[in-house]
């Protein structure tokens, strides 16, 4: 294979990597603080695009400025789903909780498809096109934009998690529930924003990728997976891993792409999966948490 | 009535009345007992072993597969593809298990991996042009040849799933009482004390998976012959492996009439949601979606959980 090839495949890595990355910062997020895997992570991604579709279509909102809609409506969503449905269940078994996103999944998606039926919808925006060569690989300027901003945002989540009260006040919950809640820190609420903030990312994430990305029910299910892929990598609930992993698995579903015929690239992101699962379940980045 | 009597109630109506039945109404019961079936082989690992399988569609799939290709191009007959087809997958399952258990993957993790293994065959399946790709792979209907597991009516089909769904049920019963149930029981509750007191808890969960994998094999090659057309989303995709686990679930994992009792009452409902809003794509989906949310919120232990709870205030065994 020639070194243009090459060089594309690891920009388009890139490029997908920052999308990933926040995706699994928001899921990581939910798993730090309410040890769920949240199943249904995807489909609030999912619900997020469509809502970024229906507001460009029906009110001309770029994409990119609806983000500032769009991520305080799906906090607000993700704190509902979370009093409603996550938390009165917070005894239960691990995989009954576990069922519990799986069901609210099945549920969003299908409610998508009942709602707007399974077509591929796209956004066409002036910039949906616009790119430019660098060296030998191109680079299309709305997925720069969506891994920029989605690498800002993790960012801007990582400083508010240092910096400010409920921040801290999430670590430490995450860290060490009981003694967070001697301290004197709202379990309830703080459980409930976490659940808000992961949703808010995903769904930012979402928007930002829906100028060159389509938006239908099913897109939810492969977001969903290489999530789940993305934060095994970088070790449940470890925020930093979670980016660094996003662009280890934009990379290798990339160069699977450009080595492997067909969807097989798929193979190459759940193998990885597989064997981080088996050998490394704390993650790569060291053991952060013990299973 | 005591229990007895009413299975054997349950058990005459099911053999004698499908042969006064609509087309439409046998077709339901077919469907009702083929979820029964795949939920019964799924409690086995799920419910028996407390492991939650999310991808039962690989074994699912390795059945229909198997079957269907050693029919195709070898002509050899699905009653004896079946079977290898559940070896074939038992060995599977083995694999997945051994690699799983062995490094001690417990609860979601265990879910996630069986997920990504029923993922991998589905995308090994969609791009290898042997086994059809995408396209799938379509099975003869006619002539009418019952060595070859075709059959002109439905009828037929009928009872084999009703003999397949007896026989399984059967055989949890009888593992439940034996001590390789007890085995079962002692690793989900609690698996270092069982293997404290001399639990060989690898084995033991190993065996569950071989069974399971074994049994649902079987269904996939029944799924092959009675709707004679495969693909790999249908057969290795998700939403088998959620049906596999949604009637144990919803009737009460871990109990022998569970799954029968959860299909009875999710495939009708499933069939008349699709009835009620025709040409609404997902919808039955969807109720699935919120029946698990409410069964998980509201009865934790499934339907035979209540039963069990109203047995107990009534001053029952």
């Amino acid at each position: 294979m020639s070194g243009g090839l090459l060089l594309q495949a690891v920009v388009s890595g890139l490029l997908l990597g920052g999308v990933y990355g926040l995706v699994a910062c928001g899921l990581s997020l939910i798993f730090g603080v309410l040890r769920i895997i949240n199943f249904a992570h995807g489909a609030v991604m999912m619900l997020a695009m469509y809502a970024t579709y229906w507001l460009f279509v029906l009110a001309g909102v770029d994409p990119y400025l609806s983000v500032v809609l769009t991520a305080p409506l799906f906090f607000v969503l993700g704190v509902i789903i979370q009093k409603v449905v996550i938390e009165p269940n917070r005894f239960a078994a691990e995989h009954n909780q576990l069922l519990l996103t799986l069901g609210l999944a099945l549920f969003f998606e299908n409610l998508a498809l009942v709602l707007w039926q399974g077509d591929f919808r796209t956004v066409k925006v002036s910039y949906s096109g616009a790119s430019f060569m660098l060296g030998e690989a191109l680079v299309e300027v709305p997925r720069l934009v969506a891994s920029g901003g989605a690498v800002l945002m993790a960012a801007a989540l990582f400083v508010f998690l240092r910096l400010t009260d409920v921040g801290k006040a999430l670590r430490a919950l995450a860290e060490e529930p009981e003694g967070a809640a001697l301290v004197g820190i709202n379990v309830a609420r703080i459980r409930a924003a976490s659940f808000g903030l992961g949703s808010a990312c995903v769904a930012v994430a979402g928007a930002l990728i829906t100028p060159f990305f389509y938006v239908a029910p099913d897109v939810a299910e492969s977001f969903n997976i290489m999530a789940f892929v993305v934060v095994v990598l970088g070790g449940m609930g470890n925020f930093v891993g979670a980016l660094a992993g996003g662009f280890m698995v934009g990379l290798a579903e990339s160069l699977g792409a450009a080595f492997l015929p067909g969807s097989l690239k798929l193979l190459v992101v759940f193998a990885i999966f597989i064997l981080v699962l088996l050998f490394r379940p704390q993650g790569l980045f060291g053991g952060s948490r013990e299973r | 009535m005591s229990a007895r009597v009413g299975g054997a109630l349950a058990l005459a109506a099911l053999v004698a009345l499908p042969p006064l039945m609509s087309k439409y109404h046998l077709e339901i019961l077919i469907s009702v007992l083929f979820w029964a079936y795949l939920g019964i082989a799924w409690n086995m690992l799920g419910g028996y072993a407390g492991q939650f399988s999310f991808g039962h569609a690989a074994f699912f799939g390795i059945g229909a597969y198997t079957s269907t290709l050693l029919l195709l191009r070898a002509g050899l007959t699905p009653w004896i593809g079946m079977a290898l087809g559940g070896v074939l997958a038992a060995v599977f399952g083995l694999f997945e298990g051994y690699l799983s258990f062995r490094y001690g993957l417990k609860g979601p993790y265990f879910s996630l991996v069986t997920l990504a293994f029923a993922e991998m065959l589905r995308v090994i399946a969609v791009n290898t042009k042997a086994v059809g790709s995408s396209l799938g792979l379509v099975v003869p209907t006619s002539p009418s040849a019952p060595g070859l597991f075709i059959f002109s009516g439905k009828l037929p089909y009928y009872y084999i799933i009703l003999a397949m769904g007896a026989l399984a049920l059967a055989l949890t019963w009888k593992i439940g009482r034996s001590r390789l149930g007890f085995s079962l029981a002692a690793v989900r509750e609690n698996e270092d004390a069982a293997e404290t007191a001399g639990v060989d808890a690898l084995a033991t969960k190993l065996r569950a998976m071989a069974l399971s994998s074994f049994l649902t094999a079987l269904g996939g090659t029944f799924y092959a012959q009675y709707f004679a057309y495969i693909d790999p989303t249908i057969t290795f995709g998700p939403s088998v492996s959620i049906g596999a686990l949604l009637p144990a679930i919803v009737g009460g994992a871990g109990t022998v009439l569970g799954p029968v009792l959860g299909s009875f009452v999710l495939t009708p409902l499933s069939e008349l949601t699709r009835y009620a809003l025709r040409g609404r794509a997902g919808a039955d989906i969807m109720l699935y979606g919120a029946i698990l949310v409410l069964v998980i919120s509201f009865l934790p232990q499934g339907i035979m959980g209540l039963v069990r709870e109203r047995r107990a205030r009534a001053g029952r065994p």
